[in-house]
């Protein structure tokens, strides 16, 4: 789905009314969102404001208590198949199995997907992730920053058209961020829609195209990117009362 | 605050009802010990029969209820069907209790043997089980939405375990002759007996009435002081 | 259905190909079957108890236990960086999920009985004889229903600190009927008895089967999704 005729490209992503609590514990209070196609909003804030349930919630993972989450129109529910494909999710863990090689981990990716000739398309994932030597590795035998890189291979690997990514750049050394970046910065333009929760803001700043601060669950604020970060980080720590 | 009002209520209604209760279970006694026939072959041994019979019902009452309550709460996903589960399966673990202890109490001068792999009581015994796991479930998980799912799931497949368990102990039982026992008093009981015996069931009715009403205000309390530790 | 049944196969075919790259757990759940057999062997009296007498019984007790070994470590894999959380994302319905894991713990848990028989055999020196596809049947019957509980149970299990405590008190109760019916089905068998007299039970069986398969499928999103 294209933008047509400069109008506001459609939401791939529509979230209405979030509410999620752990027991008493009232986690979101009410969060809406909407991501259309070329956009990314970094959503940030500080230590249990929210921002891990909310990228679950909009992954489908779990369900809100009140509200609705839409992915291209179709809403997100325990049998809502379709309404997930188009999800990537890049999570604070590797979703990877231990006791399987890259390649195998990806191939059964694939499988999920119904991708065509999934173990080619596995080796080829790895192949551009960087990781084509150590495709037949198992997890476990690889430094934090590898699997980091298998993670997002793996996240990427059904054409995702919207990406949800929290903290992605953990553990990637210099050179991998920047070419994280810049695959990111490619499928932007592409079209896909991207949440990326993250603490270190400096990191996606100059991916963003919205910035919005989450505190004690809901919006302090969601604003349009403007001017380099040393102009928002003094607003930011007014936002969130530090 | 109007959450902690309510629980308050639900406390002090419960504890009158299970105050009713227990004052009638007393009167039962009197009626049994005093004004209802002694069974001719069992003699006074037979008087526990108004205390375990009664908790017996009331117990499965529980547990079918657990079970309804968590097919319910799969479908509407409403937090009161869990605390009401929940309260109905401690009563029907207590319940469970004062079952399995009158029971042996009088098989030993009766039946000769504490305990026989009779088809009832293998059922109601693997149900106590059921339940005291379903229990420990509970104790285990602490998201309380996790804790009502799949406290809900267990209850669920309980309630269908109900019948297998009857067939295939009744398959056994009838298969492989006991050896011979008196059969437990059900058939033509005199109608002074079977009026003890009702009035008790009612009041066991009541009791669990008032103990899971007491127990529900519990949990809405303790939901109520988590919320409002969460707004502090 | 097709669909969803090419996606519980991609889970199991997953799960076995784990299993034999590590290999840790098979061999664990095998050696473990081999001891409880063998600790039986010396629980019985043999002056006084024929071991032909015990031997369904010791069988099935053995089978349980493996079993709950087995299924011990089924969504542990899961748990491990997250990983049931990429099953849950990708476009694959939960039923199939389900599905997909029950093939997987038939398989390890099929694996070891098919190493524990001919070890009872050799140990409690019972001729299976002519029996042996009935015992096999029997056996196929039998786990399939309690595999399923506790696949769904071991699912919840791992959720708690007590996993390896929770499941047997949670599974135990479920394993009555189909255990009761498997040795009384096994011994009938060992004695040659016509198969009027195990028809009540195998319906049983696999009604049971049946129950809580479809059961199982249907609330396992319930516990999944949070």
């Amino acid at each position: 789905m294209p933008s047509s005729d400069g109008a506001e490209s459609p939401a791939l992503l529509e979230a209405r009314g979030l509410r999620r609590s752990f027991g008493g514990l009232r986690v979101l209070r009410g969060v809406d969102l909407t991501v259309r196609a070329g956009e990314a909003v970094v959503v940030a804030g500080p230590n249990g404001a929210g921002k891990t349930t909310l990228l679950r919630l909009l992954a489908g993972l779990m369900r809100p208590e009140a509200g609705e989450v839409r992915v291209l129109g179709r809403p997100l529910r325990g049998d809502g198949e379709e309404a997930r494909r188009p999800i990537g999710f890049v999570s604070h863990q590797s979703l990877l199995y231990d006791d399987l090689t890259l390649a195998q981990n990806l191939a059964f990716t694939a499988r999920l997907y119904g991708l065509p000739r999934p173990a080619d398309v596995a080796r080829a994932a790895l192949e551009s992730a960087g990781l084509a030597a150590r495709a037949d590795d198992a997890p476990r035998r690889l430094s934090r920053g590898l699997i980091q890189r298998a993670a997002i291979a793996r996240a990427l690997l059904h054409q995702p058209r919207v990406l949800l990514l929290d903290e992605p750049f953990t553990a990637l050394d210099a050179t991998a961020a920047e070419r994280l970046r810049e695959a990111l910065a490619g499928r932007l333009a592409a079209g896909l829609g991207m949440v990326v929760v993250t603490h270190r803001l400096g990191e996606v700043w100059g991916l963003a195209t919205r910035v919005a601060v989450l505190s004690e669950g809901r919006w302090a604020c969601d604003e349009p990117r403007r001017g380099p970060l040393e102009t928002f980080l003094p607003r930011y720590l007014g936002l969130v009362g530090a | 605050m109007s959450e902690a009002a309510s629980a308050r209520r639900l406390v002090r209604r419960g504890s009158a009802v299970t105050l009713l209760a227990l004052l009638a279970l007393a009167g039962v006694y009197l009626l049994a010990l005093g004004f209802t026939p002694i069974e001719a072959r069992q003699g006074p041994a037979q008087k526990i029969f108004y205390l375990h019979v009664p908790a017996a019902w009331s117990a499965l009452l529980a547990f079918s209820l657990v079970g309804l309550s968590g097919g319910l709460y799969l479908w509407l996903n409403d937090r009161r069907l869990d605390r009401f589960a929940a309260s109905s399966a401690e009563v029907g673990v207590a319940f469970g209790v004062v079952m399995l202890t009158t029971g042996p109490i009088w098989a030993k001068p009766i039946w000769g043997t504490w305990w026989t792999w009779d088809a009832r009581l293998t059922l109601t015994l693997f149900l106590f089980f059921l339940f005291v796991g379903y229990l420990a479930l509970r104790a285990a998980l602490h998201d309380p939405s996790e804790r009502a799912r799949f406290s809900a799931v267990v209850g669920v497949l309980g309630l269908l375990l109900v019948p297998f368990i009857h067939l295939s102990v009744y398959l056994f039982r009838t298969l492989h002759p006991q050896p011979v026992v008196l059969k437990p008093s059900a058939p033509s009981l005199p109608p002074e007996m079977l009026r003890t015996l009702l009035i008790s069931t009612l009041a066991f009715v009541l009791l669990y009435i008032g103990l899971v009403t007491i127990r529900y205000g519990v949990a809405l309390a303790e939901e109520e002081r988590e919320g409002r530790l969460d707004a502090a | 259905m097709p669909e969803a049944l090419r996606l519980a196969l991609a889970i199991a075919a997953k799960d076995v190909r784990a299993e034999l790259r590590s290999r840790t757990a098979l061999l664990s759940a095998v050696v473990f079957a081999a001891l409880v057999l063998v600790v039986f062997n010396f629980a019985r009296d043999p002056t006084a108890i024929a071991a032909v007498d015990l031997a369904p019984s010791v069988l099935w007790v053995t089978f349980a236990l493996a079993a709950m070994v087995a299924l011990n470590r089924a969504f542990t894999v899961e748990r491990e960086n997250g990983a049931l959380d990429a099953l849950l994302l990708a476009p694959v319905p939960r039923g199939a999920v389900f599905l997909g894991k029950l093939l997987a713990n038939l398989a390890f848990v099929g694996t070891v009985e098919a190493v524990t028989l001919p070890l009872f055999v050799l140990f409690f020196n019972v001729d299976l004889g002519h029996a042996l596809p009935g015992i096999l049947g029997v056996t196929a019957l039998a786990t399939i229903g309690f595999v399923a509980v506790g696949t769904i149970f071991s699912a919840m299990a791992v959720r708690t600190r007590f996993a390896e405590l929770l499941l047997p008190v949670l599974l135990l109760p479920f394993m009555v009927p189909p255990l009761i019916g498997a040795v009384q089905v096994t011994s009938r068998l060992l004695a040659d008895r016509p198969l009027s007299e195990m028809l009540g039970w195998l319906r049983l069986l696999a009604l049971y089967d049946v129950v809580f398969v479809t059961l199982c499928t249907m609330v396992f999103a319930s516990v999944v999704d949070e």
